[in-house]
């Protein structure tokens, strides 16, 4: 080993895989953890987009989900004391089960409000999010301090699913699965609707027509696509994923509320799509890459690399952690200028659809 | 003339008055988490104190002219993007870095005449928020990257790079939490009579007319304009879209660098970690409200300024948190996007003056612009 790490620059690159096979298995859990609502964003907007319409305000859905589901959690705790979770489920409890379908049924809502405004009143798709964004803010603000004097009690939080044991003490790969598959339920559906959606753009006739609808909505309407209603439909059910990101905030991650806690994550999806070219899977990788950027500059914080590796750990010692946090976005404004690998929005994105009339 | 006026106005006003009115029915449907009972009289406690609040004295007024000046100058940059059919988003990281520019060289000219100190503090402030805006204009111009992503992404590298300058190089090292050292003399001094009137609202004041007459008196703002309207016209008639688009996002990024480097030097004195502003969504209400006509921005610049300044007192009169002033801007900024209610409500002839009659915005989002 001493060999390859000696070698000039080159070993460098030697010493870094070395690090990351190091600490990797160590960060990898809370990496997919803190993933989770990026690529869930990412998810949202990828089912606005891909048909056609902009959607700058998944930070605001996310936000307005986080509140709505840990009010539903927390009174529903308060109404019915002592509720046991469900064996073996997750440690769910009623009240955790009604707030996250009261987070969904939020993130739908405000979507059927984008959904209106930038579809049938054709408004600036942007100025629409921006709305959502401001809206979203103030309202979760202003009920949190109104509410925050009654102190409502904590709901708790769902647990991880534990995988069995021989999976997760695999030799090489089973740190895998430690990270991907001890998660709580939020966690896991994330990756399961990445890959369903994935197959579901490319394999199925929704995809078909949702492609087409977002690169050409006048062809896809001589062929018999109704564009107005699956953009409403797609977009409506995209904000199931803004709802889950926002439960994850508040009744898997953490178990409180906070003004503002979704502190840009939204706009980081955003990014995440774009690096992802528009896909799920895309975005997902999108997703952990961003957050791995993050852990891995803390990690060097913590424990930097040292010994055999001390060259490596002097180089980014030197590097202040703040680099490692803007590298996401970085990128992203790389990708999208198109400096390597370009990366292409739909052809209609933003474009509001008029039938032609009749006459 | 008179029409013209009627009709620009009576749109964002209808938007006002029905945001007023959403506002107060939140007020009484939340008045049994305030103390306990509904109260139907809640909203006029509160508007009456946020009336009284805002300029209901000299020093409540002067407050209102505080809170308005960084949202007048920001409310200009987003409206001239606007007005060349760019959407600036990203006002908030160009005035975050016109601060840091402001703080950087204010601290650097601590101890020198304020004739020296206060207009190369302003400066470098102008310049950062230039050089941040220019960034995102030069992208779109040469790669056709839409300004609307990158300046969500620049607003957050802006973020990491005041966390990092602030906590490192640019620490105050007698400080005991991370700040950048005092501006001392490159402070704005006060109006005569007040407690924190700096001369930062006349430069915002000095900025309508001037962008006012950039936009519509001279051969730049025209092509702005066309760019905005039309941008293939525009090359047909021998216009440079890309010159423009990056000029445009340049002067934009002054603005509101401007914006920053005034909030620095006559309010806080010094940039501390965490110097969080809500800048960037206020800017685009206000320009929106305004529709991004220079006066227009003025008075939605001051409505909202005013929202700001009364809001303290109503809180402490109402028990209406301040964040209602938030919920009053985006319902505003809902009822002028969704004009079709407005018109619907009050009877009002369709006659295309809603935000959707804006030329622009999102219609090169991402790679394809027509330039």
């Amino acid at each position: 080993m001493d060999v390859l790490y000696g070698i000039p620059l080159i070993g460098l690159l030697f010493q870094l895989i070395a690090y990351l096979v190091q600490v990797l298995p160590l960060i990898a859990p809370i990496i997919v953890v803190l993933a989770t609502p990026i690529a869930l964003g990412a998810m949202c907007g990828f089912m606005n987009e891909r048909s056609g319409v902009v959607n700058i305000g998944i930070e605001g859905m996310m936000l307005s989900a986080a509140f709505t589901g840990w009010v539903a959690a927390a009174t529903m705790t308060a109404l019915f004391p002592g509720q046991t979770p469900i064996a073996g489920f997750f440690g769910a409890t009623p009240a955790l089960v009604v707030g996250l379908l009261v987070a969904i049924a939020t993130g739908m809502l405000v979507s059927v409000a984008h959904a209106w405004l930038s579809i049938s009143v054709r408004a600036d798709q942007i100025i629409s999010g921006t709305i959502i964004n401001i809206v979203a803010v103030g309202a979760t603000g202003y009920l949190n301090i109104l509410i925050s004097g009654t102190a409502p009690p904590t709901a708790g939080s769902f647990r991880a699913w534990v995988p069995p044991k021989e999976l997760m003490d695999l030799p090489y790969v089973g740190w895998l699965f430690d990270a991907f598959l001890n998660q709580g339920p939020i966690v896991l559906t994330m990756l399961v609707m990445a890959v369903v959606l994935q197959v579901l753009l490319f394999r199925s006739r929704w995809g078909l027509r949702t492609r087409a609808v977002g690169e050409h909505p006048k062809a896809a309407e001589t062929v018999g696509v109704d564009v107005i209603r699956l953009r409403y439909r797609n977009v409506i059910l995209g904000g199931i994923f803004a709802g889950l990101a926002g439960a994850w905030f508040t009744l898997e991650y953490g178990n409180s509320f906070q003004g503002g806690m979704t502190n840009g994550r939204g706009f980081i999806a955003l990014a995440a799509l774009i690096f992802g070219r528009w896909t799920p899977i895309g975005g997902l990788g999108a997703a952990l890459l961003f957050t791995s950027s993050e852990a891995i500059g803390t990690a060097i914080r913590f424990q930097p690399p040292s010994g055999e590796l001390a060259q490596l750990g002097d180089l980014l010692s030197g590097v202040p952690s703040q680099v490692f946090s803007a590298l996401p976005y970085l990128v992203t404004i790389i990708v999208l200028a198109g400096v390597v690998g370009r990366s292409l929005p739909p052809a209609a994105v933003g474009k509001p659809y008029q039938r032609e009339s009749v006459s | 003339m008179i029409q013209r006026l009627r009709d620009q106005l009576l749109i964002p006003a209808l938007a006002v008055v029905m945001g007023l009115f959403v506002g107060a029915i939140v007020m009484i449907v939340t008045s049994p988490l305030i103390d306990g009972q509904f109260q139907l009289d809640l909203p006029l406690k509160a508007y009456g104190a946020l009336i009284d609040g805002s300029v209901g004295s000299f020093n409540a007024i002067i407050q209102t002219l505080v809170e308005a000046t960084p949202l007048v100058l920001a409310g200009l940059a987003v409206g001239l993007g606007f007005k060349a059919g760019l959407f600036n988003i990203g006002a908030q990281g160009q005035f975050l870095l016109g601060a840091l520019g402001a703080a950087l060289v204010g601290g650097w000219l601590a101890g020198a005449s304020p004739w020296v100190a206060i207009p190369l503090a302003l400066l470098a402030g102008v310049i950062a928020g230039a050089i941040y805006g220019f960034i995102p204009g030069a992208l779109k111009a040469f790669t056709g990257a839409h300004e609307v992503v990158t300046t969500i992404m620049l607003n957050y590298i802006a973020l990491y790079i005041l966390a990092y300058l602030i906590t490192g190089p640019l620490r105050d090292p007698f400080a005991t939490f991370a700040r950048t050292v005092d501006v001392g003399n490159a402070a704005l001094p006060l109006l005569p009579e007040t407690r924190n009137g700096h001369i930062g609202i006349l430069l915002a004041a000095a900025a309508v007319p001037i962008v006012w007459w950039l936009l519509f008196r001279s051969t730049l703002g025209f092509q702005i304009r066309a760019v905005g309207a039309n941008p293939d016209a525009a090359r047909y008639a021998g216009m440079r879209p890309r010159a423009l688009i990056i000029l445009t996002m340049s002067v934009s990024g002054l603005l509101a660098g401007l914006a920053g480097a005034i909030q620095i030097l006559g309010l806080t004195k010094h940039m501390p970690i965490g110097y969080a502003s809500s800048i960037g969504f206020d800017a685009i209400a206000v320009a929106l409200l305004g529709r991004s006509h220079p006066l227009g921005v003025l008075l939605a610049a001051l409505l909202f300024g005013a929202m700001r300044a009364g809001s303290g007192l109503m809180q402490v009169r109402a028990g209406i948190p301040v964040q209602m002033i938030d919920v009053l801007q985006g319902v505003i900024l809902f009822f002028l996007a969704a004009d079709v209610i407005l018109r619907w409500v009050f009877r009002v002839r369709a006659r295309g003056t809603g935000i959707g009659q804006e030329s622009t915005v999102t219609r090169s989002y991402g790679g394809q612009t027509s330039i």
